[in-house]
């Protein structure tokens, strides 16, 4: 597939190439020292309108997108479910013609059917670039990217400055609730892209159908894993997207896939805890080791800043975007399509399936 | 990395430019390494003049060469000084005004020494001089960053054909050029040798 004239999407940790990724978390590097300026303002993006469009509840990902498009002195519109024509029975579609004839220059969405970033990006509905914030159960990519930057920072860093391929043989486990992880997803993506090695560590129904064609490995056993690994992704189980019972017991999920200050203690000296938020303390996370020194969970939310900064100026800052241009959106689209289809329990495939229920 | 850079460099127009390395010289040599060291240590001389030593000097290069050049004459100042000289480097690319004609460029590192630039003396360190829009650049960066007391402007390389009303203080050598032709700085911690040539 190629990317028709003037697009410029993020919509899967797919569409990037290693060099896309790498320059990203460069160009976030060098964005990151703007939070220490009395001027949290560059002029990248002046005159350029951005609408965070959320049809779902989130606090970190859009005060972040806000924050990013903000410091790059981009307008920006907030636009959420509640409040809006959207909770009035709005199509996606329609909402996007809005967009389009207010002059949006990207769209930052996020929406509970997963494949919406996508429809919205190549129905023709408009022009407008499209950031992937997150669709149901399947890809968060600037997620992955904060969280590849964090790892990069703490474990790829030389003499203070990022180092290319500073990901590669290292170890990553991904514990919990993968099934409905979009960030999974997404990191699983990155990470191979980036030369890291990903392990899934959850009980097997938490493990999404088809996880073997994705480059990662599988385990059950959270403590024959964490002795090896450099990095801990804790994931929260999403109790609002299950419709069955996936587990016997909170207790016994956190017993066995619960990080807490034992488990911890078997951690290389080096490794790092991260969380990509909301967390359960008590749960997947203990609150000794969410407040500990390896954890880095409050970082990934400053980071989050300079990622998106970078995102958006290397989509927006230009004639054409810098990163992303790859064909690889491809496998994304099929699973989109299919992911929309069954999130709406339709089977249509047309646009009415992204309506609100 | 700029239009002046890349036009007065003769390169294609690409973030690459002021990542790689310049090819092998080629054109006429105008300034052999002996003859930038000379130019350099003159300008030390000159801005220790103009400042009356070396308080509250801060040398900013604008990257890439601009950043190596900074740190020379800063190792000559402290020579004569005896005393270090504050040194950073200051990214443009975002205050460009020819931003949204080309493709999204890679950012290069602006490190500003501790303390900041606030009622410092700084000195913009750049290779080539040509339309002076980075400079206006620069400008507009800085003044994001602080307020110093007074900016001045040191280039290793005039070559003339200014758009804007932008001058330098302290010049390395003046270089008569047509539009047409198209002045190459190399540098050996970047290019592996010190020239600056002329086609």
């Amino acid at each position: 597939m190629t990317v028709p004239t003037g697009s410029r999407h993020l919509l899967s940790a797919a569409d990037l190439t290693r060099d896309d990724a790498e320059l990203i978390l460069s160009t976030a590097e060098e964005l990151r020292s703007l939070a220490d300026r009395p001027i949290k303002k560059l002029p990248a993006l002046r005159g350029r309108t951005i609408v965070n469009l959320f049809f779902e509840d989130s606090t970190r990902t859009r005060i972040s997108f806000e924050a990013a498009a903000k410091r790059l002195s981009a307008d920006v519109i907030n636009f959420s479910a509640k409040g809006s024509s959207l909770s009035k029975g709005e199509s996606l579609k329609d909402t996007a013609l809005t967009l389009e004839a207010m002059g949006a220059d990207a769209v930052v969405v996020r929406h509970w059917a997963s494949g919406a970033p996508h429809n919205l990006a190549h129905a023709g509905w408009s022009r407008s670039s499209v950031i992937n914030a997150g669709d149901g159960t399947h890809e968060h990519p600037t997620q992955a990217l904060l969280d590849a930057f964090t790892m990069t920072r703490h474990l790829g860093a030389k003499d203070g400055a990022l180092r290319p391929g500073g990901l590669d043989g290292r170890r990553v486990a991904i514990v919990g609730d993968v099934l409905h992880s979009r960030v999974a997803r997404s990191n699983a993506l990155l990470l191979h892209t980036l030369g890291a090695e990903v392990t899934l560590v959850a009980p097997p129904t938490l493990l999404p159908y088809g996880v073997d064609t994705w480059n990662v490995q599988t385990s059950y056993d959270l403590d024959a894993v964490l002795p090896k690994t450099d990095v801990v992704m804790m994931l929260r189980v999403q109790r609002e997207r299950m419709n069955a019972s996936y587990f016997p017991s909170v207790r016994e999920y956190s017993r066995r896939y619960g990080l807490d200050a034992r488990r911890m203690a078997a951690l290389q000296d080096h490794a790092i805890v991260m969380h990509p938020g909301p967390m359960i303390r008590g749960m997947e996370i203990t609150a000794d080791v969410a407040d500990s020194e390896r954890s880095v969970i409050v970082e990934q939310v400053t980071n989050g800043v300079a990622v998106r900064m970078a995102v958006l100026y290397l989509l927006l800052g230009g004639s054409e975007p810098a990163v992303a241009n790859g064909p690889a959106d491809v496998g994304a689209a099929d699973l989109g399509a299919a992911d929309l289809g069954a999130a709406t329990g339709s089977t249509t495939g047309n646009d009415e399936e992204s309506e609100q229920q | 990395m700029s239009p002046t850079h890349s036009e007065a460099h003769s390169e294609a127009p690409s973030a690459d430019a002021a990542a790689g390395p310049q090819p092998a010289a080629t054109g006429r040599t105008v300034l052999d390494a002996r003859d930038v060291s000379r130019a350099l240590t003159r300008i030390s001389h000159e801005i220790l003049e103009r400042n009356r030593g070396s308080r509250d000097l801060v040398l900013l290069g604008i990257p890439t060469r601009g950043v190596h050049l900074a740190r020379r004459i800063a190792a000559k100042i402290s020579e004569v000084e005896g005393a270090e000289v504050l040194v950073g480097s200051l990214d443009v690319t975002m205050y460009r005004d020819d931003l949204r004609m080309r493709p999204a460029r890679a950012l290069l590192p602006t490190e500003i020494p501790p303390g900041g630039i606030d009622d410092k003396v700084v000195v913009l360190v750049d290779d080539v001089l040509y339309s002076g829009r980075t400079i206006r650049a620069a400008l507009d960066a800085m003044n994001d960053i602080g307020r110093p007391r007074a900016v001045r402007l040191a280039v290793l390389v005039d070559r003339g054909h200014r758009d804007l009303p932008i001058r330098a203080d302290f010049v390395g050598k003046n270089l008569p050029t047509s539009t047409s032709e198209s002045v190459a700085v190399r540098l050996a911690e970047h290019d592996g040798e010190d020239s600056v040539t002329i086609k």
